[in-house]
């Protein structure tokens, strides 16, 4: 492996900006890297290396004629497959979209090419992000790089791993209920959440609407805030797009100082249900922030307990009517059943053949959720849940700048582990939900590894809008821990095969 | 299509009370659809007036066009209603192919305009005060045509093509409560109702009000009860009544079928009926329910329309006179009778007769030409003289051109089908025509001379005040001259000669 590749994005930036490595150089090196590890690992849906590497030509001419280039121009990304590209196919995971070309670019998918990132593929997911895992891919798992007998984290298991197996140095994720965080968290790597509204979701290919979120996935968190603030920034075609700018996330992350900072400790997060080992390094993470300066208290949460079912209801009802759209008239799979082709048949053999059978389990949930006689059982009680978990918030903000949990309760478990039993595969988001139904902003970082030597996080919150302050509090605990270890947390990963 | 029985019209008034209900669907003519910048036209190729968010690709997201929640708002203030404050979208999910997401974005229980009321007059002077339950915003769905069928439906149909351009087009669904005590007058009620809207809409200039063209559609909901129950008896809702003759035609025939039914003890089916104009009959479309479950949940894709109070009053100020006020004004201006009034408003040509008189004619010739031979014309063809191709400074200029004495009436009504066909207006007509009257009094002087040649008589008893014996010299100049003489001026000059 090249070390090039191993370099951080900011670091690799550098050496773009200052001429010693070319964009073209650079981006053929993460290809080769996916050459060689990418059969294993399976991060990618979609490789475009002639798109990438024409990107990369043009950024590399244009910055030889002296234009003035964006700091990360040239440094090349990989793309969840949730968000639509002109010049690859978008599947979201899905045999309903298997080979689909969007003729529009997601506006996020925009500002990387108007940035002159050059976009490598399309990374895994879980069919249309309803997973923990991947597994639930309709084009097979991608693998944890720690252990290839081990998920990734899902639903953005194909992000996670790309980034951890130096396939690429940033990745662009989206987040309805942990899907950033918690691979972040079982790769040792960096993923945040931002502020729902703080990066457009036009051209995202929606799961649940108002959780939602798209966000980086980096190997370290200046990294995550530099990507951030290509992504961020109103956007009129998203009506929820946050009309105000947040600020730089980037300066954020360089100000490596939590003196005064009052961070809460979740009660209802922490202890019980969480691995020993997770917990283990949650105490040390906060014993590092304490010696630095900050003020650790402790914040009682007690709607939490209905965070999950909260969850589990609002998300397959929204889900259930964004994936109506799937039904063969204007795009994707179409399948005609025998007999005659009604409109019905056709679309109902469509979803049947074209869905896989967690997203099924979903629209069928939400679909009885909405249903008239249950919407006020199900559908109302879940949005109250929601306004009480947001006040819950709100009550510990008070307290607090910013909150902490560890990112989940236990390390990347192994494949099939959990796939016959969807309640304990939604555990596994018991941390992360919280954050999404109230629209706040989170980063997991990873704090060391745990159970199994595998590696394990922290996430940190923030109230609405105050994305800023976790990239500090993220990058000053990533620095305490990297001055305890003497090196990266991406370093203690084990080198992968390289096929040859 | 089984023939229905029917009840005598009297006799089912005097067993039942009419109970009607109007939904009536403004398409609004701003210049972009509902959601997205598509141009909002009608005409077009098909499929040409789309963009990703009108046809529901996957990704796509809706933005709300101001413009359209101002036409709205205007709507709603001049039908006396509420304006909400803070009012949400929702999503009525069911699947249909000329739907492109497989839900309509609409409002369900937060309308933008609610509780108003209109006074509505019939045409024998009654006025009724109908009450406007809400008034809301959703989006037209596309068009769908049924190839290969005998029917043009969709059963039967070998296949069918879907026009998107008209999804996304912005509709306003004005919607009563149950109208009482219009007896007889139901049917005439229903579409004088229209009628007014048509006129409210058109004198705002939000919608081009074309009932042909489905700019205005309305839904007619009909029920029976025996005199003095106060349950209301089962409603159908016939559908697809676009012309204001329809409305009143389906409202009647739909009180005829269900009293027959009820009279024989049969129970009324609660369905959708489609009406069709050529056979003056509606048919059984599909059973509808209260219990129909469109799983409505708010659209997590927009934020709440909340038009602040300001803006609601400076669209106030904007508005033209209401029409209850407008009719009382023009009234005295013109010094129409009450009957005659009457007339005007029934065939709705307020609007062309104002503008007539704005150009120069004359209240009482304007009324003349629109009610009288422009509506015959109209009649032959079939046609809403509101739609005819013709325009008041026309008319008036036609007006002008009798009252000047360079044609006469029956000229007039010559040159008015010229017009009609295009050939310019009616001054062009004439001299492109030659179809002045001759004022020529030399030719005219000639021709009395040849008349009173073969009655010698006629001067002598026109000295002794017998002006009626004028009559026979006039019809035999008119007659020579085939039609082309002024017959005022004729007598005119009988009478000079006479005394001199
Ligand atoms: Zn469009």
């Amino acid at each position: 492996m090249s070390d090039l590749i191993r370099k951080s994005a900011s670091e690799q930036a550098e050496l773009l900006r200052t001429g010693q490595v070319s964009s073209v150089e650079l981006t053929q090196a993460h290809l080769d890297r996916t050459a060689a590890v990418d059969g294993d690992v399976h991060s990618y849906l979609h490789v475009g290396p002639e798109a990438a590497l024409a990107a990369a030509a043009d950024i590399d001419r244009r910055r030889a004629a002296g234009e003035q280039l964006h700091q990360l121009a040239g440094l090349p990304i990989a793309v969840k497959d949730n968000l639509t590209t002109t010049d690859a196919p978008t599947t979201s995971g899905s045999k309903i979209l298997e080979g689909w070309v969007p003729p529009y670019d997601a506006t996020v998918v925009a500002k990387l090419r108007a940035a002159g990132m050059p976009i490598l593929g399309k990374t895994n997911l879980d069919e249309f992000a309803m997973g923990s895992s991947t597994e639930f891919s309709a084009y097979g798992p991608s693998k944890n790089p720690w252990d290839l007998g081990r998920i990734p984290g899902g639903s953005g298991g194909g992000s996670s791993s790309v980034v951890a197996s130096f396939q690429a140095p940033l990745a662009i994720g989206s987040d309805t209920g942990g899907s950033i965080r918690y691979p972040a968290f079982v790769t040792g790597t960096v993923g945040a959440k931002p502020t729902y509204g703080a990066v457009s979701r036009y051209g995202l290919i929606a799961l649940a609407s108002s959780l939602d979120q798209v966000g980086p996935v980096s190997r370290n968190v200046l990294d995550s805030a530099l990507l951030q603030d290509v992504i961020a920034g109103h956007d009129p075609h998203d009506s929820t797009s946050l009309p105000e700018s947040l600020g730089s996330m980037a300066e954020a992350a360089k100000k490596l100082d939590v003196k005064g900072m009052r961070i809460g400790v979740i009660k209802q997060l922490n202890g019980e249900g969480f691995a020993a080992g997770v917990s283990a390094r949650f105490n040390e993470s906060l014993q590092l922030l304490q010696q630095a300066g900050a003020e650790i208290v402790e914040v009682d949460c007690p709607s939490f307990e209905y965070a999950i079912a909260a969850y589990y209801l609002i998300l397959p009802a929204e889900a259930s009517s964004n994936l109506a759209k799937f039904d063969s008239v204007r795009f994707g799979l179409r399948v005609t059943p025998e007999g005659t082709p009604t409109i019905e048949r056709v679309m109902a053999a469509t979803r049947e053949a074209g869905f896989g059978p967690e997203v099924k389990r979903r629209i069928i949930l939400g679909t009885y959720a909405l249903s008239s006689g249950y919407y006020d059982a199900y559908y109302g009680s879940a949005q109250k849940v929601r306004t009480l978990i947001q006040r819950d918030f709100d009550a510990a903000f008070a307290k607090a700048d910013v909150l902490v949990s560890p990112t989940a309760p236990s390390v990347a478990f192994k494949f099939g582990e959990k796939l016959d039993d969807p309640l304990a595969m939604y555990l596994n988001d018991i941390a992360t939900i919280p954050a999404n139904l109230a629209g706040i902003p989170g980063i997991a970082v990873p704090n060391g590894l745990a159970e199994e030597n595998m590696p394990s996080g922290i996430q940190f919150l923030a109230p609405a809008r105050e994305d800023a302050r976790l990239y500090q509090v993220g990058a000053t605990l990533e620095k305490l821990h990297e001055d305890v270890w003497g090196k990266r947390m991406i370093d203690f990963a084990p080198e992968l095969q390289e096929a040859r | 299509m089984a023939k229905d029985e029917l009840m005598n019209y009297e006799k089912a008034l005097e067993q039942f009370e009419v109970v009607i209900g109007l939904e009536v669907h403004v398409e609004l003519n701003t210049n972009t659809k509902m959601f997205c910048g598509c141009r909002n036209e009608f005409g077009n190729e098909p499929n040409t007036n789309v963009c990703p968010i009108c046809i529901g690709l996957p990704g796509s997201l809706p933005a709300v066009n101001k413009k359209a929640v101002e036409s709205s708002i205007k709507i709603g203030l001049q039908l006396g209603c509420e304006i909400a404050p803070n009012g949400r979208f929702a999503r009525k999910n069911y699947f249909y192919p000329d739907l492109a997401k497989n839900f309509q974005t609409s409002q369900f229980d937060e309308p933008i305009a609610f509780e108003g009321a209109l006074d509505v007059e019939v045409p024998s002077g009654k006025v009724f005060t109908i009450q406007i339950e809400r008034a809301h915003m959703e989006e037209d769905a596309g068009k769908l045509t049924h190839v290969g069928g005998s029917t043009g439906r969709i059963q039967g149909a070998e296949y069918s093509l879907v026009d998107y351009n008209r999804a996304g087009v912005p509709l306003v669904e004005i919607v009563t409560k149950p109208v009482y005590g219009a007896g007889a007058e139901a049917p005439e009620l229903a579409a004088a109702y229209v009628r007014l809207i048509r006129e409210i809409v058109k004198s705002m200039n939000v919608s081009d009000a074309r009932m042909e063209r489905g700019n205005v559609r309305c839904d007619a909901n009909v029920s029976l009860r025996p005199h003095g129950q106060e349950k209301l008896g089962t409603r159908t809702e016939t559908k697809n009544v676009n012309s204001l003759r329809s409305i009143e035609r389906a409202v009647r025939y739909e009180i005829q079928r269900q009293a027959a039914l009820l009279a024989k003890g049969v129970a009324i089916t609660q369905e959708t009926r489609h009406w069709h104009e050529d056979k003056g009959a509606t048919s059984s479309g599909r059973p509808k329910s209260d219990a129909d479950d469109y799983r409505y949940f708010p659209e997590p894709d927009l934020v709440p329309v909340q038009p602040s109070k300001a803006w609601i009053e400076e669209i106030r100020a904007t508005l033209p006179e209401n029409p209850a006020d407008r009719r009382k004004r023009v009234q005295a201006e013109w010094g129409f009778a009450d009957l005659e009034f009457r007339d005007v408003v029934n065939a709705g040509l307020l609007d062309q007769i104002e503008e007539t008189v704005k150009a120069g004619a004359k209240p009482q010739a304007a009324r003349k030409w629109w009610t009288g031979e422009l509506a015959r014309i109209a009649n032959t063809q079939d046609q809403d003289v509101t739609d005819l191709e013709i325009s008041g400074a026309y008319v008036a200029e036609l007006a002008g051109l009798v009252e000047a004495g360079k044609i006469n009436d029956r000229l007039a009504r010559e040159v008015l089908t010229f017009v009609l066909a295009g050939e310019g207006s009616p001054a062009q007509v004439v001299a492109a025509r030659g179809l002045e009257v001759v004022s020529d009094d030399g030719a005219l002087i000639a021709a009395i001379e040849a008349a009173l040649a073969k009655q010698p008589d006629v001067l002598d008893a026109i000295r002794e005040g017998r002006m009626q014996a004028a009559g026979a010299v006039i019809g035999a100049v008119m007659q020579a001259m085939k039609g082309s003489a002024d017959a005022g001026r004729v007598r005119e000059l009988l009478i000079e000669m006479a005394n001199k």
